[in-house]
């Protein structure tokens, strides 16, 4: 026991957290605990919005598998962080948000709480449906134990997003603080381990099955269990998929690697899904982008369903055999299983399937005099080392990235899918570069996502995070406006962002690098000048407005009823 | 989700705290679950309280019901109760308009029958308070409608399981 104001309580419990960044913007509302964070061996790190701050804390989070912390004062503060923690909840990202307060009595000061106080917002009511759980504190010595319990809870089980509420006069007034070990939570014990029978049932399916397919989600890659696919998927000689998010959890160079499925997913993934008769599904929410129709989905297939969340199992598709765990452990006690009664398979007509499948319908890029997305992106994985990390925006360029860019690693590909949120990628890319400093950091953008948080540039050259963007500039709302041409017969309506501001300039004026690519020659070079940048590189390339991504899966349709080219 | 099936139970242990009931009403709000009733209190462990949830829907919405409130912290423990294996009550107060004196002995001859009480008397009205499964409030309220109810006011049902079964956390 330890006397010592809130503030510093705060601070030293975050450090017992192996917190070593915080993301954040000061107000008001958080005074005392800014006072200390030059004694604190935390560093800030201060951004220019406190959505930027959310999401370079939920970059951090992905790309490290630790816990990523933003912080924001009372009322604007607080609700600016919004997106940012919506988006973490979508994507199961393990995210401590703190958040200053008006006081909640105190000495000095008044209660204010619930009375209108200026900077005042309800940011527990408004977030309660965008966390996993939230705290307000009542008093100092309350601290300890709920940043033990927030950090316990955002990163376990299912992780997601954790706020904590601090009232200014917490943060001030000095209590006897005991910092030993307090969790208690009788609400909440996740399910890792997954129950033997389900297991020994799901062995049968797999090892009867003649066409088994594994979909890998983002739950693969939350657990560390990309050894284990790999292995799960050599043992059976089954071909994997992954959802959006689990992009990363496989090699997508990997013979057996059919690439993502979805609206916009790869033919290949997208085709033999359906043609399966035998599916390993681990750590994903068959989300509606993921499934298209789903009647027709992965309609013949038996279907094996692992997630640590049982509240997924039978949500958005009904399956043959659930299992309720982690994903490494149910796929090491498969695999355990599997390997004592299977000889390793070899070649099958399945797999001649595969690979007949990907021939004809992953066709190289053509090489024309215009610059296109397909032949850049794959350009752009020649140029960058494996252990690259990639973040993207929201729109075209991420489904771009998603068709054409192959992941090779977990953690290397991070974006926004489930909330879709627009302005995601750059402060996640500023996140991601904190954590691993030593990894060169994309950021494929599109323009319009990029001018939503470009002001991040600030942050990136301020503090010496040097990432590099690259902005397919083809000055529309490209997303939009592909549907509004494909479903609305080509009326545009406000999609058009105009030439403005010119990319270059603008990295220009915050004292990072604009570079202008043309040409897949001027790509290459560019991308090679900002790798030896030790500043922040925006590469704007100019693109055609009526480019589209392609293929797609028209909106009701089944996922195997793509139209359009690779 | 689909309206088409019969109303349900569901009991829950939740941390007796400020915010409880508003995280669990959120999150049928947020899913599109419809509360068709819930009653609160507290229970014999100091620090929990118990919530007693009707819900209509089918097999399938029951189940997600019951799996998104266990995704909440502080619902401690939370199950379905099977109507044939639970005594449930609900308790109502009626004031019905009665001038009449004809009309007053008949409305009490009822009252005895249904094994209610006469709380509150005045020239024009008489409140009553009768306890029982919703279905036997449902039969008196419909003989007072000849009378004319003049406000009624239902608790929603609580319910425990027959016999030994319990919901109980043990420290």
């Amino acid at each position: 026991m330890t006397k010592m104001s809130g503030a510093k309580a705060l601070l030293e419990s975050l450090e017992r957290q192996n917190v070593d960044v915080i993301f954040g913007i000061l107000g008001g509302a958080l005074l005392p605990i800014y006072d200390h964070f030059g004694k604190s061996k935390i560093r800030h790190i201060l951004c220019r919005h406190e959505q930027g701050a959310a999401h370079a804390a939920d970059g951090y989070a992905r790309a490290s598998g630790k816990a990523g912390v933003c912080m924001a004062t009372s009322g604007p503060g607080a609700t600016n962080l919004v997106t940012g923690i919506a988006n973490a909840y979508m994507d199961s990202s393990p995210l401590i948000a703190l958040t200053g307060q008006v006081p909640s009595g105190g000495v000095n000061t008044s209660y204010m709480i619930g009375r209108d106080a200026f900077q005042e917002a309800d940011i527990i009511g408004i977030t309660t449906p965008i966390t996993k759980h939230n705290f307000q504190l009542r008093a100092a010595a309350e601290i300890p134990k709920t940043v033990q319990t927030a950090f316990y809870i955002a990163t376990t089980g299912r992780p997601g997003p954790v706020l904590i509420d601090i009232p200014k006069n917490v943060q001030t007034e000095v209590e006897e603080i005991d910092f030993s070990n307090g969790i208690q939570i009788r609400g909440y014990k996740p399910t890792t381990n997954p129950h033997p029978l389900q297991i020994r049932k799901a062995a049968e399916v797999l090892a009867e099955a003649e066409r088994p397919i594994i979909l890998a989600g983002g739950g693969v890659i939350t657990s560390n269990a990309s050894p284990e696919l790999l292995q799960m998927s050599e043992l059976l000689m089954a071909p994997v998929a992954t959802t959006f998010m689990g992009k990363g959890s496989f090699p997508e160079t990997h013979p057996l690697s059919l690439g993502s499925i979805g609206m916009h997913g790869n033919p290949v993934a997208n085709k033999l899904l359906c043609e399966a008769d035998a599916l390993l599904a681990v750590g994903t929410r068959f989300s509606d982008r993921s499934t298209g129709n789903l009647d027709s989905f992965c309609a013949p297939a038996k279907k094996i369903h692992v997630d640590i969340d049982s509240a997924e199992i039978g949500k958005n598709i009904d399956v043959d055999i659930p299992i309720v765990a982690d994903a490494k452990e149910a796929l090491k006690a498969l695999h355990e299983r599997l390997a004592k009664q299977l000889k390793k398979k070899g070649t099958s007509a399945w797999t001649k399937r595969v690979k007949e499948a990907k021939e004809q319908l992953n066709p190289p890029a053509k090489s024309t005099k215009e610059l296109k997305p397909k032949a850049l992106l794959q350009q752009l994985r020649k140029l960058l080392p494996e252990n690259a990390i990639v973040t993207t925006e929201v729109g075209q360029n991420q489904m771009w990235a998603a068709l054409y860019f192959n992941a090779l690693k977990p953690r290397t590909f991070i974006s926004s899918g489930g909330l879709g949120t627009m302005g995601f990628g750059f402060p996640a890319s500023i996140g991601a570069k904190v954590a691993c400093p030593d990894r060169p950091v994309v950021d494929i953008a599109g323009d319009g996502s990029f001018r939503m948080t470009e002001h991040e540039l600030g942050t990136s050259v301020t503090e010496d995070i040097p990432v590099i963007v690259i902005v397919l500039n083809n000055s529309v709302l490209g997303m939009v406006a592909q549907w509004q041409r494909m479903f609305y017969k080509g009326r545009y309506s406000a999609v058009k962002l105009g030439s403005v501001p010119d990319f270059v300039k603008l990295a220009e004026a915050y004292g990072a690098l604009g570079l202008r690519a043309r040409s897949i020659a001027e790509f290459a070079k560019a991308v090679k000048t900002a790798l030896k940048s030790d500043v922040t590189t925006v590469i704007d390339v100019p693109i055609s407005m009526e480019e589209d991504v392609t293929p797609m899966v028209p909106p009701g349709c089944g996922i195997n009823k793509q139209v359009g080219d690779y | 989700m689909e309206k088409n099936g019969k109303t349900k139970v569901i009991a829950a242990l939740v941390e007796n705290k400020p915010g409880v009931l508003h995280s669990v009403a959120n999150m049928f709000r947020r899913r599109g679950f419809n509360i068709e009733s819930i009653t609160v209190g507290r229970t014999e462990q100091e620090d929990l309280s118990r919530m007693t949830i009707t819900v209509n829907g089918d097999e399938k919405t029951l189940e997600q019901v019951v799996k998104q409130m266990n995704k909440l912290i502080d619902v401690v423990k939370v199950s379905r109760l099977e109507p044939e294996n639970i005594v449930t009550r609900e308790l109502a107060l009626i004031k019905v308009n009665v001038p009449d004196v004809k009309n007053r002995s008949d409305v009490i001859n009822c009252v005895e029958v249904f094994r209610g009480r006469v709380v509150d008397v005045s020239p024009e009205s008489l409140t009553i308070e009768i306890t029982g499964t919703p279905d036997k409030i449902d039969a008196f309220l419909n003989l007072m409608k000849t009378y004319g109810i003049m406000e009624l006011a239902r608790t929603g049902i609580t319910a425990l399981s027959r016999g030994v079964r319990s919901i109980r956390i043990d420290e």
